[in-house]
């Protein structure tokens, strides 16, 4: 296991080392740019219905600082740790981006627990996506990205076990930038939702 | 090299620290102010934004790689995006206007 800890020799920025390696980075930019847009529909969907209610339970009987702020920050923090990873992937250090992008994926798994939790609280209230078309696109919208948030921790821990099998290559480096992008990129989706439904529901 | 390395990691932690005081600055402006409606939804709007520019230049090295072509296709990305989100608001703001 001392390999674990030694400083593999590569070059810097690994991730843009082979044409086919820029490539692809450049490609998954289109990718989020395609993301943007199928969030933006969604978002268009709960602005247009956020006050229709039917008379159910309002973004102000439903929404609680203490909880969506704790969501928030663990996101804000995932982020960081994984920008952290991508710093170590450059400097060549196997350990530390096992440890930053470990520890990015249990901030994600607490979220997505929040998350759950947080929809099961609701249901209970008598909140669920059959009650009025702001729930409807309310659920759609979080779930949405929670599916994303679901499928990156899938992602990352897949590419983990094959940093831990490879090492960092230019090939490893590159992936793991990628997958770095997108978790960045769901932390983006989470600022406008804490925006859009959490902060704007409290307003109005 | 090293060096311009070792400055990133003081970058991740002003961007994590950005990120936190816009996050919290968005929070006292929504709840802890007595703004008018409209000004708190632009204000926390405007403060979302940065959050993304902060996301996109410390976290997600937008400059780097094909940079013209990234921010062209992002930018495109969010065009779309801000004519769905606004238009649909916009429309149906004429919507419930005439019922």
């Amino acid at each position: 296991m001392a390999e674990l800890d030694q400083k593999v020799n590569l070059p810097d920025f690994p991730e843009y080392q082979t044409e086919d390696g820029r490539l692809k980075i450049f490609g998954f930019w289109v990718f989020l740019a395609a993301e943007v847009v199928l969030f933006s529909t969604l978002f268009a969907t709960y602005l247009v219905f956020k006050d229709q209610t039917a008379g159910g339970p309002t973004a102000k009987d439903l929404f609680e600082v203490k909880e969506f702020m704790a969501e928030t920050l663990i996101l804000l923090t995932s982020s960081f740790t994984c920008g952290l990873a991508t710093l170590k992937m450059r400097l060549g250090q196997k350990k530390g981006v096992l440890m930053w992008m470990g520890l990015t994926l249990l901030l994600g798994l607490g979220f997505m627990v929040m998350e759950i939790g947080e929809f099961i609280k609701y249901v209970g209230e008598g909140a669920t996506i059959g009650t009025s078309a702001f729930l409807s696109a309310f659920y759609v919208l979080l779930s949405t990205h929670g599916v994303h948030v679901s499928l990156g921790i899938l992602w990352v821990s897949l590419l983990l076990i094959q940093v831990v099998k490879r090492g960092l290559t230019p090939i490893t480096s590159r992936k793991l930038f990628i997958a770095g992008l997108y978790w960045h990129f769901l932390d983006v989706v989470w600022i406008f939702v804490f925006t859009a439904v959490y902060l704007t529901g409290l307003v109005s | 090299m090293s060096q311009q390395k070792q400055a990133s990691a003081k970058h991740h932690v002003a961007g994590y620290a950005f990120s936190l005081v816009l996050t919290f600055v968005a929070l006292f402006v929504a709840l802890y102010t007595s703004l008018p409606a409209s000004v708190k939804l632009i204000g926390i709007v405007v403060l979302a934004i940065l959050q993304m520019v902060v996301q996109l230049i410390y976290f997600m090295h937008v400059t780097e790689g094909s940079k013209i072509y990234q921010l062209l296709s992002l930018g495109y990305g969010i065009f779309v995006a801000i004519v769905v989100v606004a238009g649909s608001i916009w429309i149906m703001l004429y919507n419930t206007m005439t019922q």
